[in-house]
């Protein structure tokens, strides 16, 4: 048996959101009684922790901690209008459109909070913990929350923002393709490492690392999440996943998790990265979106390690081992090939 | 920049979290109703036929058989997801009519007391089916003669009078004729299942007041809102759909196709009613990502440029398209990948066979162009004698260069990636690349 | 074939259910005593998410009949959970992010639980030998690997002290 081992290496870039029929989300935020504030939006959670994400622009836009935000979303009822998760646009269109809530937010809350610290304006300033300021007097300050209480029950005046963001529809020209199908960029370089048993044709995937440009990080443990779990799927499409192994026959498939092929915890491995941020132009601090990319620079930078291991030049996936035994027989044929027809002037 | 965060760029723990670990997060179908009742569906066994009878008179003596929907009973039977942004026409069957596309293409919704009944009744509805030729190649479904799966008579989707979403950048054979190298690759993918590990469901609810309350993991509360308002022919005000936990999506759950049926079902029964797929409907029905054959041409100088590229892509949708039209226009836009490129010609086909639908997946469009791009590139470094570093240098876009598609390229940060990524794996990197930046070039520069 | 009763002891409390054969536990658990914890990622034994532990073993709920768990111990991740705060290892996943959208996070601390309980210092090997029929589309294991490490060197702790 032999293992022979190999290095691939690819790069890609991601685009955030897609804007052909237009790319609108709105969010709206009200202050409580109790100086909570209560972010109503209509983006889902698939577990890449948007509730997370958003609480904390939310918190960073109103100038309040954590605890004080309250994210309420996907209720048809309270929510505003939002397109959905997926095009890596959630964090993008909805961070944007909670910050532009939150300064309306403001300055509501800085309405009241001239009367109440009679202090003009422009000297006023939140600290960022939850508490307005007047520039130079550090005992002139007020909480949020006292500000939320004296609007609603000595000014009866609302402390509420409303945000949208839409990145506006772009038809495409038929004829040339000329579009603005996106708003910003992200980039991942991958470096895979494999080895590949001769005798079974099986790939032991020994390593994937990669550097990632995703802009802003709103939260980078969220973003590495994305990166392990990523590469895992890269992984997992490069060597193992389909519907149909015969495709397109469609004579068989697999009906269930013991028949769909995807690799478990023994096979992966070693996941390392790095994460660069170059803030974007639009997104909310500077995010692009790192969702969906993850998967996709692993996928080439292993099937390129497979052929610099092997020789072997496999254009289609999954990757599986009859077709690394197959490429393995011809270009043993080949070599044979070659040997025996050498030619007098070689 | 405001120069100080406070809790942006934290990893602040996750709100969510005490509910996944103690599993009190309540997911779609944690949710339980009084007088619940389930659907499930009859499906279609072969992957093309006529429809010639259904017979559901043994199925209807099944104890705890409640009644069954047929397309006769949705309001707007034939639809498009994307018809909420314009796109058309009108393609796919809540409920098969007189035709069966795909095997497992719903004909006939049954609810029942509960699912073991709704199961049995299924397994007793009777089909007369006439099995048609079918289509499972994406080439051979653009051959004339083939058989044609959509009801409107073409098996391609039309995108404004072309057969497929084209990109026409620069002069593509005139730089092929002076390209010191031809590279070629054909790329096959087959169809992947997103899995995630919660099945697609929802729960319709009838309240007092007339509505009804979804409560559904889809990734679009709203997207799915709108189209079963137009397939029931109700005001939008009736539905409130409810959602926001998703047991992950990956672009599984952007169709629309448990919350209409089970609406529907509400209605017609006045009480709950739950359409949860099983793990193998999820995986031999529901939408995949597509299978893909891209054929790709470069042409290369001997110093490693790229200057020009040719694809031809061809994104198997299966029997109805869904979001694919759209997954080829992203393609398209991104099939030239984060590379300057002056020539470049792309003619990305959404194709229709007899195969169960393609929608939505992680990297949707763009997955499979980079797994093709970056073959390649590693085809081209050898053919022109480059290491597979040099190539990508040399050729990375840099902001204020033009796109195939006619954007210009901002916030390019490729090269500092990729210099990044030679630092983590200790790859020394000559002078002139570690020296490059994304940076505009310089006027006239290359 | 009617119904019939079935007794047993969930999380330290009898339960009596009335049971049609062939029911699974995991539909008892979900459906009749409300405790979702217990997940449904595919109710064809090839996921794990429907782990509950039977006399302390990791048994998948949706394979076994209602009736086979008659006078035996049944824990579910609900009954792991203290009234007040965590278990050690529902506050490992917590530390160590060992879940995305969480629905595989109940199955993977049950197999996890048993794993700790028969063997509290288990190897990376062992580990994952536990791990092997749970299945999570979103975090690529690591994590989940990293919340069992975390939890069992946690456990170590007094031991270590104790020396
Ligand atoms: S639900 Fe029991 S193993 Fe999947
Ligand atoms: S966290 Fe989503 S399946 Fe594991």
């Amino acid at each position: 048996m032999v293992k022979l081992r190999g290095t691939g290496l690819s790069a890609v870039n991601y685009p955030t959101g897609m804007n052909l029929g237009g790319d609108p989300s709105q969010a709206l935020i009200h202050a409580t009684t109790s100086g909570s504030f209560v972010v109503s939006l209509s983006a889902t959670d698939l577990g890449q922790g948007l509730r997370t994400v958003i609480g904390q622009i939310a918190a960073e836009a109103l100038g309040v901690g954590m605890d004080d935000v309250v994210i309420d979303t996907a209720d048809t009822d309270t929510g505003p209008h939002d397109m959905g998760t997926f095009a890596s646009r959630a964090t993008h269109r909805v961070g944007n459109a909670v910050i532009a809530a939150a300064q309306e937010a403001r300055e509501a809350l800085l309405d009241v909070a001239e009367d109440e610290l009679e202090a003009a304006r422009s000297d006023l300033e939140f600290d960022g913990q939850g508490n307005i300021l007047v520039r130079g007097a550090p005992d002139r300050s007020m909480k949020i929350a006292d500000i939320a209480a004296a609007a609603q029950f000595k000014y009866g005046r609302t402390i509420a923002g409303r945000g949208v963001y839409m990145k506006p529809r772009s038809p495409v020209d038929p004829e040339t393709g000329a579009m603005d199908p996106d708003s910003t960029e992200a980039h991942a370089c991958t470096v895979a490492e494999v080895a590949v048993d001769t005798d079974t044709g099986e790939v032991t995937v020994l390593s994937i690392r990669s550097a990632y440009e995703v802009g802003r990080q709103i939260n980078p443990a969220l973003v590495k999440g994305q990166i392990v779990g990523g590469a895992w799927m890269g992984m997992s499409h490069a060597l193992y996943e389909t519907t149909q192994p015969y495709y397109p026959d469609p004579a068989y498939s697999p009906k269930d998790f013991s028949e769909y092929l995807m690799p478990g915890a023994y096979e992966m491995p070693k996941i390392e990265c790095v994460v660069l941020e170059y803030p974007s132009s639009n997104g909310p601090y500077g995010v692009k979106g790192v969702g969906e990319m993850t998967a996709n620079s692993p996928i080439p930078a292993i099937v390129n390690a497979i052929y610099h291991a092997t020789g072997v030049r496999i254009d289609e996936l999954p990757v599986t081992p009859e077709l690394i035994l197959r490429g393995l027989d011809a270009r043993a044929r080949a070599a044979r090939l070659a040997e025996t027809s050498t030619t007098p002037d070689s | 920049m405001s120069p100080a965060m406070n809790v942006v760029g934290r990893s602040v723990p996750r709100s969510d979290g005490i509910g996944h670990v103690t599993g009190r997060t309540q997911f779609t179908t944690d949710r339980s109703f009084p007088g619940l009742l389930h659907l499930k569906i009859v499906r279609s066994p072969l992957h093309h036929a006529r429809i010639l009878g259904v017979d559901l008179s043994e199925a209807e003596r099944v104890p705890g058989f409640v009644r069954a929907l047929t397309h006769a009973d949705v309001p707007h039977n034939v639809y498009t997801i994307l018809g909420l942004i314009g796109v058309e026409p009108e393609e796919e069957f809540v409920l098969a009519e007189d035709r069966v596309r795909y095997k497992g293409e719903p004909i006939v919704a049954i609810v029942a007391e509960s699912e073991d009944a709704a199961l049995e009744a299924v397994a007793r509805v009777k089909l007369d089916l006439e099995e048609l030729p079918a289509v499972f190649e994406v080439e051979e479904a653009l051959r004339p003669g083939a058989p044609i799966v959509t009801h409107w008579g073409n098996n391609t989707f039309m995108y404004e009078g072309h057969p497929c979403r084209r990109v026409r950048f620069g002069d593509v054979e005139a730089a092929f004729a002076r390209a010191d190298h031809i590279v070629e690759g054909v790329y096959n993918t087959k169809p992947i299942e997103q899995a995630p590990t919660e099945t697609t469901a929802c729960i319709a609810v009838p309240e007092a007041n007339g509505r009804y309350t979804v409560y559904t993991n889809t990734q679009a509360v709203y997207f799915s809102l709108d189209n079963t308002a137009i397939i029931l022919q109700v005001p939008g005000n009736k539905l409130h759909f409810v959602g926001g936990t998703v047991g992950g999506g990956f672009g599984g759950k952007v169709d629309v196709i448990v919350e209409p049926l089970a609406t529907l079902a509400a209605m017609k029964t006045s009480r709950p009613v739950r359409y949860a797929f099983s793990r193998s409907e999820e995986m031999q029905v529901s939408s995949t990502r597509s299978a893909w054959r891209i054929y790709m041409k470069d042409g290369v100088m001997a110093d490693g440029r790229i200057i020009a590229r040719k694809v031809t892509s061809y994104a198997d949708s299966g029997a109805y398209s869904r979001q694919t039209p759209y997954a080829l226009t992203k393609h398209a836009a991104n099939a030239a990948g984060p590379y300057a490129i002056p020539n470049v010609s792309i003619d990305a086909y959404c194709v229709y066979t007899n195969r169960q639908p393609s929608s939505a997946m992680r990297g949707f469009g763009i997955t499979m162009a980079s797994f093709a791009i970056e073959v390649q590139m590693d085809k081209i470094a050898e053919v022109v004698g480059l290491d597979p570093w040099s190539i990508h240098f040399i050729n990375a876009y840099r902001d204020g260069d033009m796109k195939p598609h006619r954007k210009l390229v901002e916030d390019a940060t490729l090269i500092e990636t990729m210099q990044a990524a030679a630092g983590l794996v200790g790859h020394e990197l000559p002078a002139r690349f570690r020296a490059m930046t994304s940076a505009r070039r310089p006027e006239g520069g290359v | 074939m009617g119904s019939k009763i079935v007794t047993f002891v969930l999380g330290g409390r009898e339960v009596e259910v009335m049971v049609k054969p062939m029911t699974t536990l995991q539909a008892v658990l979900r459906y009749q005593l409300g405790y979702t914890a217990v997940k449904e990622g595919c109710r064809q034994g090839g996921c794990g998410s429907c782990t509950v532990l039977v006399e302390g073993e990791p048994v998948l709920a949706c394979l076994l009949p209602a009736e086979d768990v008659a006078g035996q111990q049944v824990t579910t991740l609900e009954s792991i959970t203290p009234v007040d705060g965590l278990d050690p290892l529902q506050q490992a996943f917590l530390d160590a992010s060992g879940f995305q959208c969480g629905y595989c996070t109940p199955g993977m601390i049950m197999v996890s639980k048993a794993l700790l309980e028969h063997n509290p210092r288990p190897t990376r090997e062992e580990i994952l030998d536990a791990l092997a029929g749970n299945i999570c589309r979103c975090t690529g294991y690591e994590p989940i690997v990293a919340a069992v490490e975390g939890a069992a060197q946690a456990g170590a702790a007094p031991g270590a002290q104790r020396r």
